[in-house]
């Protein structure tokens, strides 16, 4: 079953080298092969590794006592906890809504099918400050129904749910995306076969298309979560700059680096880095796990 | 094997749910905090542009001991930055602030015209036309001015770099072209065409645009580029001293233009969460002697220099001063001429582009 997850065309890549080692594609010459890794190396380097380092270096510049200082400030707490609190929400609400959509596009047939799918991926196609400027233009005071939320002392732009809606438009896609491609390939075989086994909806799920997909599904809810920490544009257009308030991690980075508090600036934005590491850690855990589950089944298949 | 991925599967999402339920039983505290009601605490939200960080940081603070001292009420504070005609736009959209205080009076205008959240003659409610301290612009140049720029018509010597933000979107970039434009009328005998000359030039030496005060000086200042930035006075003085930079100094021309950021109580939002007396009383005490001490001490001109100490006044330089009204006939004049969509601003944008 996870010999599925190499199938599609979006993930071939990240899952390409899940499959058994295969021998050199080409016969190029050496120096052809230590020239295109040398070039691929220095601009890797230059362009990620580089800055990424100076983050970390201009943290720890004055110290490690300054570096965990810049953590324990009321404001920085105030972003994290934020940013946590965005993530915490954005995160399972799209994964409900990720298998819901991937449940209905695969496993029914209806017309407008192909409409919902790109509808699905308009939060990639669109700027981030789109995303936000619409819950302006929807819940501003100008907006449809800024005036009646107002009357009714509804704040949702300018304060925590606006920050939870734009973190939840800029993640939408996310776990959907993983999932639909997969559950495109591999069918309704096994669910009918459930079915007429006597299984019920949810025990069908539950039992058989939910395993089928747990490595997709986790890798979507990994990519959705560093998103939704990491969101600035979208975030920054609903946010107000509210400090203590509405201003989440990548916010208070901003904020800092514009109060010329540059090591504190550098602190927040290497945690956030971190995130990223860490992200890529889990994704990297997940692919050898896959790996490893496929060299299992290739072995006791040819056995 | 299924097994296990499960469990690993299991983990991650109980992190998840952990991490969810941490942070909103946090909120959850957050909001009991601020409503409860032993103490009719107060939080008031400021809505300011971009290089007020530090002065109301300080007020804030000060603010808070007077008003507790006064009525036994706890008040804190909610402060916003960002660049003046954003905040407006904000505040029009739904930001709730209790006062603003802004770059230029056509913002706290726009407010009262298009959202109708304070009266219309609301620069007469304070002194000084609601402007508590006032500041002008000034040159930052170099180390040693290698380029010896004195005077504004030094701007527009052949290879000098001047670096200013969008008047289009700053509120001191359009202190600083109108102050170019200010000393080009009074040097040409107030020939219009002559100052348009003169403001199209200096434009024509501007590489980079930026979009707000701090961004220009972190460029000029971190980044290095540029011969010459075009600054708020209190913005090069409080850059200097906050970043330790010895490599740039100040030069303040001979003539300027007095620019004046007013205040305003938004009296829509605050009668709305019963903080007006708290909004206005902390107005007041800006021009209040400890208020006008804080402001001097953060590199804004004092509008009652008397009730501060001679010793830091010595760092505002002399400077001939002209005002907007003077030379513009007001800001909504020099608004509708100047940075209007189709103004001058746009015709010397367009006309340097093209020379290009």
């Amino acid at each position: 079953m996870e010999l599925a997850l190499t199938t599609t065309g979006f993930e071939a890549s990240n899952w390409a080298h899940a499959r058994p080692r295969l021998k050199a594609a080409t016969e190029e010459k050496p120096w052809v092969r230590l020239a295109c890794i040398t070039v691929t190396v220095l601009f890797l380097a230059l362009l990620l590794f580089v800055p990424l380092a100076s983050v970390f270096a201009e943290a720890f510049r004055e110290g490690v006592r300054v570096y965990f200082a810049s953590f324990s400030d009321r404001y920085a707490i105030a972003a994290i906890r934020l940013t946590l609190l965005a993530a915490a929400i954005s995160v399972p609400l799209n994964t409900a809504f990720g298998l819901t959509a991937a449940w209905a596009i695969t496993k029914f047939q209806f017309r407008g099918k192909s409409l919902l799918i790109t509808l699905i991926d308009l939060p990639f196609a669109v700027s981030p400050i789109v995303s936000g400027l619409i819950y302006v233009l929807v819940f501003g005071m100008q907006g449809w129904v800024g005036a009646w939320l107002s009357e009714h002392n509804i704040q949702v732009i300018f304060a925590v749910p606006g920050i939870v809606l734009a973190t939840v438009f800029v993640t939408f896609p996310f776990v959907a995306r993983e999932l639909i491609p997969l559950m495109q390939e591999q069918g309704t075989e096994e669910e009918e076969a459930a079915t007429s086994l006597g299984a019920s909806g949810w025990q069908t799920f539950m039992k058989v298309t939910l395993p089928n997909v747990k490595w997709a599904l986790l890798y979507g809810v990994i990519l959705a979560n560093a998103r939704a920490m990491g969101e600035f544009g979208a975030v920054a257009v609903v946010s107000g700059h509210l400090r203590g308030k509405t201003n989440t991690m990548p916010l208070h980075v901003e904020t800092l680096y514009n109060e010329y508090n540059f090591v504190a600036a550098s602190a927040v934005a290497s945690l956030l880095a971190l995130l990223g590491l860490v992200t890529l850690a889990i994704k990297s855990a997940v692919e050898w796990k896959v790996r490893r589950d496929y060299e299992a089944a290739a072995v006791s298949e040819s056995s | 094997m299924v097994l296990k991925a499960s469990a690993a599967f299991g983990v991650i999402g109980l992190l998840i749910v952990t991490a969810g339920c941490g942070a909103s039983s946090n909120s959850a505290q957050g909001f009991t905090s601020s409503s409860s009601k032993e103490k009719p605490a107060i939080t008031l939200t400021n809505a300011s542009y971009d290089p007020t960080r530090e002065l109301y940081q300080e007020v804030n603070e000060a603010f808070a001991k007077y008003w507790t001292r006064e009525t036994g009420q706890d008040v804190s504070f909610d402060q916003s930055h960002q660049g003046s005609g954003t905040q407006a736009r904000a505040v029009i959209d739904g930001l709730k602030a209790d006062v603003v205080t802004l770059a230029l009076s056509p913002d706290i205008e726009e407010i009262a015209k298009s959202a109708k959240l304070l009266p219309e003659d609301w620069q007469k409610r304070l002194p000084n036309n609601s402007c508590p301290y006032t500041s002008t612009i000034v040159f930052l140049v170099r180390k040693g001015n290698p380029k010896q720029i004195k005077d504004w018509e030094d701007l527009v010597r052949e290879g000098v770099e001047v670096i200013t933000p969008n008047p289009k979107t700053s509120g001191g970039a359009r202190w600083a072209y109108l102050a170019a434009w200010g000393h080009a009328l009074r040097k040409n005998g107030q020939d219009e065409a002559k100052a348009r000359a003169f403001v199209q030039q200096l434009y024509a030496h501007v590489p980079v645009l930026g979009s707000g005060a701090r961004e220009s000086t972190t460029t000029f200042m971190q980044n290095g580029i540029g011969d010459v930035l075009l600054s708020w006075e209190n913005e090069a003085l409080l850059a200097i001293k906050k970043t330790g930079n010895d490599q740039v100094e100040i030069v303040t021309p001979p003539i300027s233009i007095l620019a004046e950021p007013p205040v305003s109580v938004i009296d829509k939002n605050a009668s709305a969460h019963n903080a007006t007396e708290a909004a206005k009383a902390y107005l007041q005490f800006l021009y209040s002697p400890e208020g006008q001490q804080i402001i001097a001490k953060n590199y804004y001109r004092p509008s009652e220099p008397n009730y501060v100490d001679k010793e830091l006044l010595k760092q505002f330089a002399d400077v001939k001063f002209f005002t907007i009204d003077e030379v513009f006939g007001g800001w909504k004049q020099a608004q509708a001429k100047h940075f209007s969509d189709g103004g001058t601003f746009d015709f010397i944008q367009e006309a340097n582009s093209a020379k290009k």
